[in-house]
């Protein structure tokens, strides 16, 4: 029965061909016929929020700690990767030549392009976009390791949410002054010239590897682990579960995903703000995955497409001159929601290869059972 | 049950346990506060159920939760196999092999059966991160032994129907067997129950006791029990301790303790006295 099955990350090959062809599907066929503005702000940046929510839902959702500092480690992702690459990014170069396919009429009815490039990249650019994003990503990791081992010792859940808002406002004041250490962040001014880097390609691998990542983290025993912190702390401390290192594993690991959605989005727009990187922006991620269900993958994700689609989209659908009223009909939808549906869009159900494993039940008892307990039942 | 003085070698010894709450500390000492737990001493053999008794308020829960370094310790040793477990964090001394149940329960709501008792393998897995988020073979036969032997405690307690459930929605009886049963999954070398028989009618409390000795002899574990029913330990227990006021007032099997005039005076009130002092 046990033959050699082709598995990544636990996954089978008709996973991975299912998101190759979801990828090729975007890739070609979707987004050739969307505005660049579409494109960025409908797919890509909501991708890239979908990793920094995985995150923050891992650390809030799954392990319980409420935190408001995910947007700081964004913030730190962000700068670093981008003054990696601004420092190197016009010295490294690879191109790769790859083929042009002259496509055919028909073909050109579902793919809307004449030329097809395919495997026509700078190796050299990606390679570099690479590693910027894992250092992004690391120095985020490293430092809410630091953080969270100080502050998740002392700080139960509340005040944990307040300690991490205070390192999101030092995180903006620090990015205003920074221009005084490093000057190519220019400070409050904002860092321009960083090489957009950032495609389609980057953020779908980054937001499928953060999936399959967190989805396998939580369906082990480690998963669990983190989970029983979030239901009681006291019963999961007598079971022999290290409390603390589980706090912190999952906030790092949380702010890890946040480094990476940084570095991902200093490469989009090619600009980085520390006024974006404010407090008040911090509960955006908050606010996503309570919309999407705590403790839910496939519920952030979701939610992440309709808040940026809904968000940007009125931008266009209100009539010229309301735009500003989006920031009205926002907050209603999301009063509305939580007074009819507190769960989330998705609430405990989930999709997919996301749903928990079902393991089957034992057949036949090959041990002795205890006494009678099964009349021990409370009248 | 007849005279039988157990002779094992010692698993449990617990010496001059104290906690004071709100106590100032100066130099003579602690000064004020509530002294909940006072010069409170045990010993428990291998394979051993003793007992801990007492009217409400006693200090009984607050002794177990120093063993358990729930709560600090104030002053006092408690020895486990040897070793001081004073100043240790409870994860640590669960894993070293003291496994508890809580007064009131507390079971993972909203978690299914078979998760709460896969939480108290977790550390038995035998597997850490990295092969928990490749998920390669190796961890997928090390998560099926888990789950099989998550699966054949709950078979013991007859849960193997309510694996799926989610806890929070199980009868109480079931919540209570769940309890059990992961704490035995913990590995226990010594289990601490916390009043198992809280909200029991006494044939439940009698298949209870039933199973509590049948889980003893299955697992060869050394038992401390909390009731604050006395003639619920009077049947089972080998040795059986007495608080009152954070202190043991007596000690000794069923017998004895029963008629210890300091008992009778701890549950029922002085003679002549007023009726009725605490319940």
């Amino acid at each position: 029965m046990q033959k050699p099955r082709f598995r990544i990350l636990g996954q089978s090959w008709r996973f991975w061909a299912m998101v190759l062809l979801v990828f090729l599907v975007a890739q070609w066929i979707v987004m050739p016929r969307m505005s660049d503005f579409r494109k960025t702000a409908w797919i890509m940046f909501p991708c890239i929020m979908a990793i920094l929510c995985l995150g923050l839902n891992l650390i809030f959702g799954f392990n319980g700690q409420f935190s408001l500092g995910q947007w700081g480690f964004y913030a730190i992702g962000a700068y670093a990767s981008a003054i990696i690459t601004y420092r190197f990014g016009a010295r490294v170069s690879l191109p790769v030549e790859g083929i042009t396919l002259q496509l055919p009429d028909l073909i050109q009815k579902i793919i809307p392009v004449a030329e097809m490039e395919l495997f026509h990249f700078d190796a050299g650019k990606a390679g570099l976009l690479l590693l910027a994003t894992l250092a992004g990503g690391l120095l985020a990791a490293l430092i809410s390791a630091g953080f969270g081992y100080v502050v998740l010792l002392r700080l139960g859940s509340d005040y944990f949410g307040i300690a991490t808002l205070g390192f999101t406002i030092i995180v903006q004041n620090l990015l205003n002054n920074s221009d005084k250490v490093i000057p190519e962040t220019k400070g409050a001014r904002g860092m321009i010239g960083i090489p957009p880097l950032t495609s389609f390609f980057w953020v779908f691998i980054f937001l499928i590897l953060a999936i399959v990542v967190l989805r396998n983290l939580l369906h082990s025993s480690t998963g669990r682990a983190i989970v029983s912190v979030r239901e009681d702390e006291v019963a999961a401390q007598a079971m022999g579960i290290d409390v603390l290192k589980y706090k912190v594993l999952s906030f790092v690991l949380g702010s890890f995903f946040a480094g990476i959605a940084g570095a991902l989005y200093a490469h989009l727009y090619a600009f980085l703000s520390p006024q974006y990187f404010g407090s008040e922006k911090s509960f955006d991620p908050l606010i996503i995955i309570v919309l999407g269900g705590l403790g839910n993958m496939s519920g952030t994700v979701i939610a992440t497409f309709v808040w940026a689609i809904t968000l940007e989209g009125m931008r266009i659908w209100l009539p010229m001159g309301f735009e500003a009223y989006r920031f009205v009909i926002y907050p209603i939808a999301l009063v509305l929601l939580m007074l009819f549906r507190p769960q989330g869009i998705m609430g405990r159900v989930e999709l997919g290869f996301l749903r928990a494993t079902k393991w089957p039940r034992r057949a036949g008892t090959a041990v002795p059972a205890a006494p009678d307990v099964g009349t021990e039942t409370a009248a | 049950m007849s005279e039988c003085i157990p002779s094992g070698p010692i698993v449990l010894e617990v010496k001059k346990l104290c906690k004071n709450f709100g106590g100032r500390v100066t130099g003579e000492g602690i000064e004020g506060g509530l002294w909940a737990v006072r010069d409170f001493d045990i010993t428990v053999r291998e394979g051993e159920l003793a007992g801990l008794i007492g009217p409400n308020g006693a200090g009984k829960t607050t002794a177990f939760n120093m063993i358990s370094a729930l709560i600090s310790v104030t002053s006092g040793e408690i020895i486990f196999n040897g070793k001081n477990l004073v100043g240790m964090p409870p994860h640590a001394i669960t894993q070293l092999g003291i496994g508890r149940t809580f007064q009131n329960i507390r079971i993972f709501p909203r978690l299914t059966v078979l998760d709460n008792v896969c939480i108290a393998l977790h550390p038995h897995a035998g597997y850490g991160l990295g092969s928990a988020i490749w998920q390669g073979a190796d961890f997928e036969a090390k998560e099926s032994t888990l789950i099989e032997t998550a699966q054949e405690l709950l078979s013991i307690f007859k849960l193997e129907d309510k694996q799926d459930e989610i806890a929070s929605n199980l009868p109480y009886g079931e919540q209570r067997r769940v309890e059990m049963a992961r704490a035995l999954a913990a590995r226990p070398k010594l289990l601490l129950l916390d009043e198992p028989a809280a909200g029991m009618n006494p044939a439940e409390v009698r298949t209870l006791m039933e199973s509590i000795h049948f889980v003893r002899d299955r697992f060869k574990l050394s038992i401390l029990l909390i009731e604050h029913q006395m003639r619920v330990v009077m049947g089972i227990c080998e040795q059986i301790t007495v608080m009152d006021f954070g202190q043991v007032i007596a000690r000794g099997n069923a017998d004895r303790v029963s008629n210890d005039p300091r008992v009778i005076e701890a549950y029922l009130g002085k003679q002549g006295g007023k009726p009725g002092r605490r319940e």
